[in-house]
């Protein structure tokens, strides 16, 4: 039997009995479809959470108070156990870095501001004219923090998006006089809407100069520093040269803990990845179901149709005939539920995008090669004893059956 | 030399304890060109036969040699090839495949032997032509008559030229004026050179045969030839 013939015999054959075609049919893309969606949205979870720690700025390397790794003995230790705090010049001698490019320090507490006999309990951020830019905050109206002497901050504020909507309700902001706590400050710059980042909803910060926020806060420690590196590639050479002048400062103690971003990332990245896996492999099972469904399907089609096996075999069709015939009908059964799964799982990826726009659900390549080729692979599979079954018949007792 | 030569041919099937001889000890020889019936009561063993002689069955001793070659010890893709070639059946209940229509029917062994679809489509065009079905080439089996359906599966039976046509109660299933035609046709094959062997249980349609074998209970009985020669 030619190429051609048998699959056009096989299709025929498919087409021939509707219901069963169409319900195995159904059984293997609704498996396609789910290993399709589910990585879409296991992937587009890493993807959101990555994109997310990405716009916090790029090349950070990001300085806490305060050691997590565990190192051997220290003379230090043996004096104090309490780490040092993270002070504004600090940051400032960080600056020396030959990998450095800009330093922020960030001092951060919670205050309330009112304006106009609003009031409201809001996140105060204090920090330096770097910090914008380096967080990639971009300004809808009036200019950044001034780029003074750090350890001077006039009583400036740059407020976020729903602050002014809320205190200002439409009214221009730049250049009016709000309270923080118990000091008055003149709004210099509004911050364009960013929405939700790593949850801190970067709308509703007051932005103030970090020696401001210290007093207010009645503290001279920071809360973190950042440290923009000057690449990608600089950014090991930044982290290390920032951990030994601070290191230098505090006297030789190592009491502070350099994180890079792209640990962070790489780690949501690893993280996030294996959940994707995980899914996919759940999906996967309903793969095998459904290759367990065709085999079924096939094993009833070649009952269904002993006496037609045992006509072709007294037509003098060989056993390896009659073999690939019905592996091809299996073959095809799987191979069109595959591609009836891929297109109904792109259309639902889709329509989770439409759903939720911020939310990039788009299936990952290797999940839907790996869903196509399992789903035409099990389909093989479970298609093998069947059609071993068919070609065994004994043709006597097969034409008998009609 | 004979287009068929059994010799000591034996075929027994177990049925739960019980052993039954369907043929036992069986010598017969066919010429090429004969018009044989096969007759018998049920159980005389004359399907077994003709599953023998189609070779879709081995026989548990004994020889068969078909053109001379002795098809007893052939793979069953050798008899495959066999059957496809040299042998066509017509079934008393037509085997006519439900799905494809009576052009494709008529193709169904072209396909199997691997035969381009050109060379296919103008033996098709022929067969539907002599056997008188060109209006109903694009018919399926259920939207033809029990004759048309019968004149189908000889047309797919003759369609590879084969040597030998075996019909298992041709007529059995269609009424006496359709039967008749159906006989005419198989005998104006056989008229044409290709060997008939005919399975019925109808006198009439075994009258018609030039020679008649009677089986009984897995043995030849009676054989036309023997007696006219004795």
């Amino acid at each position: 039997m030619r190429f051609a013939d048998t699959l056009r015999f096989a299709r025929d054959a498919a087409i021939g009995y509707p219901l069963r075609t169409t319900l195995s049919v159904l059984a293997m893309s609704i498996g396609v479809a789910a290993v399709v969606v589910l990585t879409a949205l296991g992937d587009g979870a890493r993807r959101y959470v990555v994109g997310q720690f990405a716009s916090i700025g790029t090349n950070l390397v990001i300085v806490l108070p305060g050691r997590t790794g565990t190192g051997g003995f220290n003379p230090a230790n043996a004096i104090t156990t309490t780490p040092r705090d993270l002070t504004i010049d600090d940051a400032a001698a960080l600056r020396r870095g030959s990998a450095v490019r800009r330093v922020a320090p960030l001092a951060v507490g919670t205050s309330e501001i009112s304006y106009g006999g609003r009031l409201r309990e809001i996140m105060v951020v204090g920090s330096t004219a770097d910090f914008l830019p380096m967080r990639n905050f971009t300004l809808a109206q009036g200019s950044g923090l001034p780029d003074n002497d750090w350890n001077s901050g006039p009583p400036v504020a740059v407020i976020g998006a729903v602050v002014r909507d809320e205190l200002f309700a439409g009214e221009p902001a730049v250049g009016k006089l709000i309270r923080i706590g118990d000091r008055r400050l003149r709004v210099i710059g509004v911050l364009e809407s960013v929405g939700q980042g790593l949850g801190m909803n970067t709308d509703e910060l007051v932005i103030v100069p970090v020696a401001l926020a210290q007093a207010m806060f009645n503290t001279n420690s920071l809360f973190r520093i950042l440290v923009e590196a000057r690449g990608r590639e600089a950014i090991p050479l930044a982290r290390e040269q920032s951990a030994e002048i601070i290191r230098q400062r505090h006297h030789g103690e190592e009491d502070v803990t350099v994180i890079t971003q792209d640990a962070i990332l790489e780690t949501f990245d690893k993280l996030l990845g294996a959940l994707t896996l995980g899914v996919a492999g759940i999906a996967a099972i309903s793969l095998a179901v459904a290759g367990i469904l065709v085999m079924n399907v096939m094993l009833v089609a070649v009952t269904q149709r002993t006496g037609e096996i045992g006509l072709l075999k007294a037509l003098g069709a060989p056993a390896r005939t009659i073999r690939l015939a019905f592996l091809t009908e299996a073959a095809m059964l799987s191979s069109l539920g595959a591609v009836v799964g891929y297109l109904l799982g792109q259309l639902g990826a889709l329509a989770l995008r439409f759903a939720f726009p911020i939310f990039p659900a788009y299936p990952p390549d290797w999940a839907v090669i790996a869903g196509l080729s399992t789903a035409l692979a099990t389909g093989l599979l479970f298609g093998v004893m069947p059609a071993r079954r068919a070609a065994r018949l004994d043709p006597v007792e097969a034409l008998m059956k009609h | 030399m004979s287009l068929i030569e059994l010799t000591g041919i034996e075929r027994s099937f177990h049925l739960g304890d019980s052993v039954v001889h369907a043929l036992a000890g069986l010598d017969l020889r066919i010429d090429a060109g004969e018009y044989v019936a096969v007759m018998g009561p049920s159980g005389s063993g004359k399907s077994t036969l003709l599953n023998l002689l189609g070779l879709l069955d081995r026989p548990n001793a004994g020889h068969y040699r078909l053109e001379g070659q002795d098809v007893t010890t052939l793979s069953g893709d050798q008899l495959a090839r066999l059957r496809s070639e040299r042998i066509g059946f017509v079934f008393q209940s037509f085997h006519l495949v439900p799905r494809l229509t009576a052009a494709e029917n008529i193709a169904l062994p072209m396909i199997l032997a691997g035969i381009a679809a050109k060379e296919r489509a103008a033996r098709v065009a022929r067969a539907l032509k002599d056997f008188a079905l060109d209006q109903r080439a694009g018919h399926r089996p259920d939207q033809l008559s029990g004759g048309q359906r019968q004149r189908v599966a000889i047309a797919r039976a003759t369609i590879m030229r084969p040597a030998l046509l075996l019909a298992d109660e041709p007529t059995g299933n269609l009424d006496r004026h359709t039967g008749e035609e159906v006989v005419n046709l198989l005998e104006g094959l056989n008229a044409q050179g290709v060997t008939l062997i005919v399975v019925t249980h109808d006198p009439g349609l075994g009258d018609r045969a030039r020679r008649r074998l009677l089986m009984e209970d897995g043995t030849l009985r009676r054989d036309t030839a023997a007696e006219a020669s004795a």
